[in-house]
């Protein structure tokens, strides 16, 4: 049972009825689902959720999808790991990692997509599209392959060869286009007017951003339903942030949470593709897109759709934001791996170096409850520490190189 | 010769179901303006209070976003294509 009662503009307010649209016809702001949040308190519980599936289904009277699940993979429900070697290395006191990249494609896209595809099945549509940074791609295509729906996923193509072959082995169309994210978007949103395809981040989009307040949902539930004072969270379009905080404040909202939540909201971003940090660190209240250049492929998009929202959202919680480099993006990969045995692609290590560097700055203070949302497997993204990592030495097989290698009374203390 | 502005299925109600407006060239805020003269009513979708583009609404010259040439300044010369594009999100 779904309590959604409209889609509402965010600019202007206007309500529409639920359908694949998803901008104001209007102004053109993006539309929002509105719930009936009182029906929603007096159906959801703790109980009820603890009693639910271990996905995002658990806590579908918050979703906006009628028969659920339609389409499942498995996504969500992912570990809320506690990271007390990190927090040492950053002076911090109680740090967390939600650890994103054990989903079934392994980035928390299939969240998204699991509420995308299955309200494209109940609007009846037949083919699943979208444009990728590459998780998308890989959620996308895997998610139509199981619910047996065609599929054209439009990716920049210079794409890593990892998220590619991640995309194409599922059998859909992967459609490879000469220019970067922002050419792939609006050839996505000219297409969209054409066929009548679920192309989850346009016309689906409204729904498809719902996937990922349960993000929030399940950082509160693992936490034994408390809010962390600090999130730390990688900015693309900025919906996912956006998202986020909406999330923890819902579950106030519907009474999962006994206090009023006041998670201060950081985001991350790549220096090489920054708008939003830039408008932030500039203190300027208009985004102005960029030509991405940075090894953060997947957060590489110079004009995002969500930024506005994304920047009020650390505003109006007195958050912080970073844009760090592509050797800080490396070096924070090998940290966490490191220091906690979680392996992140790039956007990871943007989160990641964002972190350290907020900590440094003080913006985030040893006292707070700290959770870390890692989005996206290492695995993916395998040429950002090619020839940074390797074997730590290359010997013949004796005990004698072995010893030359290493020194015995080392090995034994 | 003229340029064309391609209009996105959430204003085609205004150019009468068209997805395509021919109109002559000169500048973008020319253009703009030629094309609420043509048909009436795309002044108010596109731009907001203060006379400037709405911030949702993404408009490209020859497949480049404004903002990165000379925003309503723009030349629009003549053979040149004209995008209207919501914003929309990220993957
Ligand atoms: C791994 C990963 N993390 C974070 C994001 C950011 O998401 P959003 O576009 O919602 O800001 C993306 C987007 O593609 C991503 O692939
Ligand atoms: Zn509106």
């Amino acid at each position: 049972m779904t309590h959604v009662q409209a889609l509402r503009c965010r600019e202007c307010g206007r309500e529409y009825d639920v359908a694949p649209i998803f901008t104001c016809e209007w102004c053109f702001g993006p539309l929002e689902v509105a719930y009936d949040y009182d029906a929603i308190r007096a159906s959801i519980s703790r109980e009820k959720i603890a009693a639910g599936p271990l996905s995002i289904w658990r806590y579908s009277d918050l979703l906006p999808v009628d028969r659920n699940p339609a389409v499942d993979l498995g996504a969500g429900f992912t570990p809320l790991v506690r990271a007390d070697r990190l927090a040492a290395e950053l002076g911090l006191g109680e740090v967390w990692i939600k650890n994103d990249t054990t989903n079934p494609t392994n980035s928390f896209k299939d969240r998204v997509t699991a509420v995308a595809l299955s309200k494209a099945l109940e609007f009846g549509f037949k083919v699943a599209a979208c444009a990728s940074t590459g998780n998308l791609a890989n959620a996308v295509a895997a998610h139509a392959a199981h619910a047996g729906l065609r599929s054209f996923v439009f990716v920049p193509a210079n794409l890593e060869q990892g998220k590619i072959v991640t995309t194409a082995v599922y059998g859909g169309n992967v459609v490879a286009i000469d220019g970067n994210y922002d050419d792939v978007n609006r050839l996505c949103a000219e297409l969209s007017g054409t066929y009548p395809w679920a192309f989850v981040n346009v016309n689906i989009r409204t729904f498809y951003a719902e996937g990922s307040k349960t993000l929030a949902y399940e950082t509160a539930e693992q936490l034994g339903w408390e809010a962390p004072d600090h999130v730390v969270v990688p900015v693309a379009s900025g919906s996912l942030l956006t998202k986020i905080r909406k999330g923890f404040d819902e579950l106030y909202k519907v009474g999962l949470l006994d206090d009023e939540p006041h998670v201060r909201v950081s985001g991350a971003q790549a220096l090489g593709c920054s708008p939003v940090a830039a408008a932030w660190l500039g203190e300027s209240d208009t985004i102005k897109p960029v030509k991405p250049a940075t090894i953060a492929k997947s957060l590489a998009i110079g004009n995002p759709a969500d930024g506005y929202f994304a920047l009020d959202a650390v505003r109006n919680s007195t958050g912080g934001f970073a844009a760090v480099t592509d050797d800080e993006i490396v070096d924070a990969i090998r940290l966490l791996a490191r220091t906690e045995g979680i392996f992140a692609e790039t956007a990871g290590g943007v989160t990641v170096a964002t972190l350290a560097k907020l900590a440094a700055q003080g913006v985030i203070r040893k006292d707070e409850r700290v959770v870390v949302y890692i989005t996206g497997h290492g695995l993916k993204t395998l040429d950002a520490v090619v020839g940074q990592v390797g074997p730590t030495t290359t010997i013949s097989p004796t005990i004698d190189a072995f010893h030359a290698a290493f020194d015995p009374e080392d090995l034994l203390a | 010769m003229s340029v064309t502005v391609r209009i996105p299925t959430q204003l085609r109600e205004l150019s009468g179901g068209a997805a395509e407006v021919a109109l002559v060239s000169g500048s973008l805020a020319d253009v703009l303006a030629a094309l609420d003269a043509a048909h009436p009513g795309f002044q108010g979708r596109l731009f907001g209070d203060d006379s400037e583009l709405r911030r949702f609404v993404n408009v490209f010259v020859a497949d480049e976003d404004i903002r990165f040439l000379d925003g309503l300044a723009t030349e629009v010369a003549d053979g040149t294509t004209v995008s209207i594009v919501p914003a929309v999100a990220g993957g």
